[in-house]
């Protein structure tokens, strides 16, 4: 039995608003939503997905060079993360699976926090709180659910707030996911769900997960959802500010699918030689989502060779500063294992941590 | 003071904690108009609204995630499980998510859910409604694990569960929900005995047996009917399963020198071998006699006409007495424990 995979009919039924080779089309349900998008900001686009590509190869060198345990590259989904990050208001609150990192760019990472979790050295990259980013989420799917609960609360409070959430293709197969959809429904939770249909879910097709179009699903749920050219930075802005719109304005959840490509392995583990083929890749490769926007701009004459070079110096300067942070990061002490499990004493850890210092102290005092 | 039922202490105990904390909301299934199949949550849709008395689709992942997101934005759910062999569906989101969110996040995100179980078995029901999965709970790092036996500690443990800035799995014996009792509902939380501690529910001196949530009325029936034949126990209400509190535990065994540990759910890796385990690493030496476990038999629930034959019952109890006494037993007349 194989699945349905045809990645040419998926883009053909996105919304797009920039072609491949560049070119502006108009797109009338999605133009009212960019109408201050002029070229300088195209630029902090521009600069945000190349800074995001530079972070994610420092990440896989990394991890090559036996600093991370593992990494969890994002190259081809910049548009998908940047286009749909910048769309956020500060005080909304996200929960992203593994694989978000142009989100937390965007909400003003600090060097180290790209990789805290990757080398091993906390449970969570960075202080929720600080970037509102609830930690990385592995178990597939689970993070829905706790958008819409937040959701839930926003709604209590009646506060000018929005929840987001960020899962894969694969994800949409769990349970949590579907259930996640039922709450946000029935409860008309403020909360945009966001779908990086990257095609793959380490070697599953999305076929595998769904023959038909994700998005396709949300309105079964009672949500309303947009399919977005992933690729396409301009477009996926302009989706997420009309999902962000139509959850603060009280409608209810909304729902994206960007449809992009993971052009790397699934993880820093994973060979997709074992299940992709190069024709697929090529193919992708001609859909790149930076050249697509260089394309633009330098068509309309807005792509200067100092705004590439300032690019530049900026991408090479964040990536030095998390290699630094990387290489400088210090573990924690041996006893610092069993502090915060719990958030009042518990007196069966606190005794199993009294037995650990002492069988430690033997070694200090041989 | 009032006379109380269990089941209306916990009723009791979740109005006042939302009265305390309009953070306090809760979420289940059948919670709201109905109050809860067995009617803890009975009159709160009325007194606090919709929006504090959640009644759920029917969807355990759903209700506990949703939870989680709720506890990130500063709330304190109470949930309701409908029926303990519904906890399942939901193992996920409490053992990786609950569970380990505050220690993944240094401290910085708190999980304080309480999660209601109506438990155990004895109530004659249908499948899947009389399962004892408090061993999952227990061995998971991150959770608190409490089982009450009596109205007063019910209203005052539910309190402090909800209270608690850490997750508790609160679980409900069913077969008490209609066990009356003096509750002195005005006393203030501050005065009553924290959360983790045993409770020494009937002093003996000949052996202690050590029981959680309805085998303690069935280990007291027990002490009561061992005191006609001379034998004097020491019954202990764990009252709570994680941590469990070996001050009171071991203070008890040194004295007795006996032990018999006694818990409806199953037996291997369970609640008592756990507590066997620390009871003798920490009082070997006042040991007269093998601690010996009374459990349900390592079977899947069985139907309600033959549960009577895997719960542990007051004969099996004293049947384990008589052992760690090293008596003929009252029951059979085999003495001591053969393998
Ligand atoms: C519940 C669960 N099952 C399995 C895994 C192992 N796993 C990690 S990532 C992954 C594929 C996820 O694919 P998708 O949701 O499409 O997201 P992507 O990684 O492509 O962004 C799997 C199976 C997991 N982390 N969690």
């Amino acid at each position: 039995m194989s699945p349905i995979t045809d990645a040419e009919r998926d883009l053909e039924l996105t919304e797009r608003m920039i072609a491949p080779d560049g070119v502006r089309i108009p797109n009338p349900q999605l133009d009212g939503y960019v109408r201050g998008i002029d070229f300088p900001t195209l630029r902090d686009l521009h600069r945000d997905m190349v800074v995001l590509r530079r972070i994610d190869a420092e990440g896989v060198a990394l991890q090559r060079q036996g600093q991370l345990g593992l990494w969890a590259p994002c190259n081809g989904q910049e548009a998908a993360q940047i286009g749909t990050a910048r769309a956020l208001d500060p005080q909304d609150f996200v929960f992203p699976s593994y694989r978000e990192t142009g989100l937390m760019y965007v909400r003003g990472a600090q060097p180290g926090d790209y990789v805290r979790m990757w080398r091993g050295e906390e449970g969570a990259a960075y202080d929720p709180a600080a970037l509102r980013i609830a930690p990385l989420q592995i178990i597939i799917g689970a993070q829905t659910l706790h958008a819409v609960g937040y959701a839930l609360g926003i709604r209590h409070e009646g506060a000018d707030e929005v929840a987001v959430t960020y899962f894969g293709d694969g994800a949409t197969s769990q349970g949590d996911v579907n259930e996640a959809m039922v709450f946000a429904s029935s409860f008309r939770a403020p909360v945009v769900f966001v779908c990086q249909n990257n095609h793959w879910a380490i070697s599953e097709p999305v076929g595998l997960q769904s023959p038909f179009p994700l998005a396709g699903r949300a309105p079964g749920f009672g949500i309303p959802s947009l399919r977005v050219d992933g690729n396409d930075v301009l477009a996926c802005l302009a989706a997420m500010r009309w999902a962000l719109e139509h959850a603060r304005s009280g409608k209810g959840p909304a729902y994206l699918e960007a449809v992009t490509y993971r052009m790397g392995p699934h993880t820093t583990a994973d060979d997709p030689k074992r299940y992709r083929d190069d024709a697929e890749l090529e193919k992708w490769r001609r859909l790149d989502p930076i050249a697509r926007l260089e394309a633009h701009l330098r068509a309309a004459g807005e792509l200067p060779q100092d705004h590439l070079d300032a690019v530049q110096a900026q991408a090479d300067e964040t990536a030095r500063d998390m290699r630094a942070a990387c290489l400088g990061m210090v573990t924690r002490p041996a006893l610092t294992v069993f502090d915060r499990v719990y958030a009042e004493p518990h007196s069966g850890l606190e005794r199993e941590r009294a037995e650990y210092a002492a069988y430690l102290s033997t070694f200090e005092e041989a | 003071m009032a006379q109380l039922t269990l089941g209306k202490a916990l009723n009791a105990g979740l109005r006042q904690a939302m009265r305390d904390d309009d953070r306090v909301v809760l979420l289940g299934e059948d919670i709201g108009t109905l109050g809860g199949v067995f009617r803890i949550t009975d009159g709160l849709l009325e007194e606090f609204g919709a929006q504090r008395v959640i009644d759920t689709p029917l969807a355990e992942s759903g209700i506990i995630g949703t939870s989680v997101g709720l506890a990130f934005r500063g709330y304190r759910p109470v949930v309701e499980i409908q029926f303990d062999g519904f906890i399942y569906p939901a193992f996920d989101q409490i053992v990786s998510q609950v569970a380990k969110l505050h220690y993944r996040t240094q401290g910085s995100v708190k999980m304080p859910i309480t999660i209601r179980v109506p438990w155990a078995g004895g109530i004659g029901a249908a499948e899947h409604h009389s399962e004892s999965p408090e061993a999952y709970f227990v061995h998971t790092a991150g959770l608190r694990v409490v089982a009450v036996s009596d109205p007063q500690d019910a209203y005052r443990c539910l309190r402090q569960a909800i209270a608690s800035d850490d997750p508790v799995l609160f679980f409900e014996p069913k077969r008490l929900y209609h066990h009356k009792g003096e509750v002195d509902l005005a006393s203030p939380l501050a005065d009553a005995p924290p959360l983790g501690l045993a409770k020494v529910v009937r002093r003996g001196a000949d052996a202690t047996v050590i029981a959680y949530g309805a085998m303690v009325r069935t280990a007291l029936d027990a002490a009561e009917a061992a005191e006609d034949e001379g034998i004097s126990l020491e019954v202990i209400d764990l009252r709570s399963l994680s941590p469990v509190d070996y001050e009171t535990v071991n203070a008890s065994v040194r004295r007795t020198g006996r032990v018999v540990v006694a818990h409806e759910a199953s037996r291997e890796a369970g609640v008592g071998a756990e507590i066997i385990a620390g009871i003798t690493e920490f009082c070997f030496e006042y040991l007269e006699s093998a601690p010996l476990r009374v459990t349900g038999h390592d079977i899947p629930y069985p139907p309600a006409k033959l549960e009577k034959f895997h719960l542990p019952d007051l004969d099996r109890i004293l049947d384990a007495v008589d052992r760690v006494l090293d008596r003929p037993s009252s029951i059979s007349g085999v003495k001591g424990a053969q393998l």
